[in-house]
């Protein structure tokens, strides 16, 4: 189970998250929504490690363990992967070969053996016929000249291949069409299993009618303000988040 | 080549000051003052047949300066060369003169290697290379030489109509280094690539210099010169192309990358293009900045440690001058010994 409570990050000098309580029991999706600049893609940062987002209050868990004291890579080791709402680009590394570093890296970091070249070769394959990727394109540089759609199902094929037990997508919806949505969107539902946690952040209601959540949680200022169940989403999508939003002082 | 002056390391009237705009940024008085005392000729034989050695061909080899056969010599044919620079001294100096002729159609694979075995020398290597109409030189250097060394290579490369040069240097640096190279480029379908990379830790020094003259119409030069420097290392680069009156149609590209990463790295970088002609294609690029943190982030967030993940980012950077490299072999074995310094 994802445990956070009552969780502070500063990015800079600036508070962005100002007592975050959420659970997450193993094996249910939950999904965040709340309006821009509620801090959505800072909880996944936060979460994963990333520098600059400084935890100052509170705790994260995840399987009873501290989050917040572990490196970013410790914390992919441990399961834990972003699905970045704006995929990075990788100049000059070929998707193949970042991949099978990564996950032979998280493996030698769990005391377990390396996937040899043959094995990985096969996994990949599977897994990008899946997906409806063109193989060839994993022997380019990794998200180099991808379109949008291409960086989201390169995401999609990362979490296949490096099976973490919790996933953040941040905006994973960002920039896709209908169609790539939808095979986004299987590939994920793919991984749903009574081990893996799964938090989807997003600000429409839309990707919730492909990824169906158990629980929704609105963040607004820094804070869930309110929790329900999938309906929750609906009631957001027809009445906005006006009466989440603080009082204009 | 007036632009770059021939030194003579008997004669310490000859050393350059940064005072020398061409030796700005290596200021070579302020570490020899004196000529050194010369060398002693070291023992032979030597032991194994250098980086290169897999890639067979006929050695050619010095050792404190002294050729240990020929101190020059012509390729005609299809050849590989294995200039091997050998200094096993103490604090003395030595140079080398060397002469390669590639007759016309010739095709050599020219690997050359400075191998620094002893402390604190000083080395000073005169290269010629000349290169009849229609030739092909693929030179290839790697350095690997005492952090206390200090070391010159002048090489002048004169081509013949329609030749073809191919260089790639790759310098780990010493107290100073520098690798010059001076082309007169006759055009007319002669065609230069001059490549390097330079790979830099502790207070480490490398500069890559290059004065390519475009003398006749139709030429074409492309150049990618991309380094790395860490700690309190410094990487110089130095490119000078002009493009003489009459010489129409020349095509030259210069780019020149460079990480710094770390407080104290230093880079110096000065890309000229001189151009007296009317109709030529000329472009040159140079950036100089740090590893992209929103890609480590990434790498690190998919498990890759740190470390890890600089090193990938870093290889990637550099392995574009290495990809350039045409003879497989060659390249592949480019690419072990670049990576084994990152």
């Amino acid at each position: 189970m994802l445990s956070i409570s009552n969780l502070h990050v500063s990015v800079g000098d600036k508070p962005i998250l100002k007592g975050l309580s959420l659970d997450v029991p193993a094996g249910e999706v939950h999904a965040v929504m709340g309006p821009n600049g509620a801090g959505k893609s800072t909880l996944g940062y936060a979460l994963s490690g990333r520098p600059g987002y400084e935890a100052t209050e509170g705790a994260a868990t995840w399987r009873g363990e501290d989050l917040l004291a572990l490196e970013p890579a410790e914390r992919a080791a441990k399961g834990v992967f972003l699905s970045f709402q704006y995929p990075i680009e990788i100049p000059g590394v070929p998707a193949l070969t970042f991949v099978r570093t990564a996950l032979n890296a998280q493996r030698r970091a769990r005391g377990e053996e390396e996937v040899s070249a043959p094995a990985f070769l096969k996994l990949v394959r599977a897994a990008s016929q899946a997906l409806k990727m063109d193989f060839d394109m994993l022997k380019r540089p990794l998200n180099v000249g991808f379109s949008g759609g291409e960086k989201k199902r390169m995401e999609i094929l990362q979490m296949a291949l490096l099976e973490p037990s919790l996933l953040i997508l941040d905006e994973t919806d960002s920039g896709l069409d209908i169609d790539a949505l939808r095979i986004v969107a299987d590939g994920v539902n793919a991984l749903r299993s009574p081990e893996r946690s799964m938090l989807v952040i997003t600000h429409y209601q839309r990707l919730l009618d492909y990824i169906r959540p158990d629980r929704v949680h609105v963040l607004a200022a820094g804070r869930i303000v309110a929790s329900g169940g999938p309906e929750l989403a609906h009631q957001l999508e027809a009445e906005g988040y006006d009466k989440y939003l603080p009082e204009a002082a | 080549m007036s632009a770059l002056p021939v030194l003579d390391l008997k004669d310490a009237s000859s050393f350059p000051s940064r005072r020398t705009e061409a030796w700005k940024y290596s200021d070579l008085r302020k570490f020899l003052r004196e000529a050194p005392q010369p060398s002693p000729s070291a023992p032979i034989p030597l032991t194994g047949g250098g980086p290169f050695e897999a890639l067979g061909g006929e050695a050619m080899v010095f050792v404190n300066g002294r050729p240990v056969d020929a101190s020059a010599r012509v390729v005609c044919g299809e050849q590989t060369v294995r200039l091997r620079l050998i200094s096993r001294a103490e604090g003395t100096g030595h140079a080398v003169a060397a002469r390669i002729s590639a007759r016309a159609g010739a095709k050599l694979l020219l690997l050359e290697t400075h191998e620094g075995e002893g402390a604190g020398y000083v080395a000073h290597n005169r290269l010629e290379l000349d290169l009849a109409e229609g030739a092909e030189v693929a030179r290839i250097v790697l350095t690997d030489e005492p952090e206390d060394a200090i070391s010159v290579t002048q090489t002048a490369v004169r081509l013949a109509r329609g030749a073809r040069y191919r260089q790639t240097v790759l310098a780990s640096g010493a107290r100073l280094q520098r690798l010059e190279t001076g082309v007169s480029h006759p055009g007319h379908e002669a065609d230069v690539r001059l490549d390097g990379a330079y790979v830099l830790a502790g207070s480490r020094h490398a500069d890559l210099t290059s004065v390519v003259d475009h003398l006749g119409r139709d030429g074409t030069t492309s150049q990618l010169t991309k380094g790395v420097v860490k700690d309190a290392a410094r990487g110089v680069f130095q490119g000078k192309i002009i493009v003489e009156r009459g010489a129409d149609g020349t095509d030259a590209r210069m780019g020149h990358h460079a990480l710094i990463l770390s407080e104290r790295g230093e880079v110096d970088a000065k890309p000229e293009l001189i151009i007296y002609a009317d109709e030529v294609q000329c472009a040159h690029g140079n950036t100089v900045g740090n590893l992209d943190q929103n890609a480590l982030f990434y790498m690190q967030q998919r498990g890759l440690p740190l470390d890890e993940a600089r090193a990938l980012l870093t290889a990637a950077f550099l392995m574009e001058v290495v990809d350039r490299i045409e003879h497989e072999a060659a390249r592949e074995t480019v690419r072990t010994w670049l990576t084994e310094r990152l």
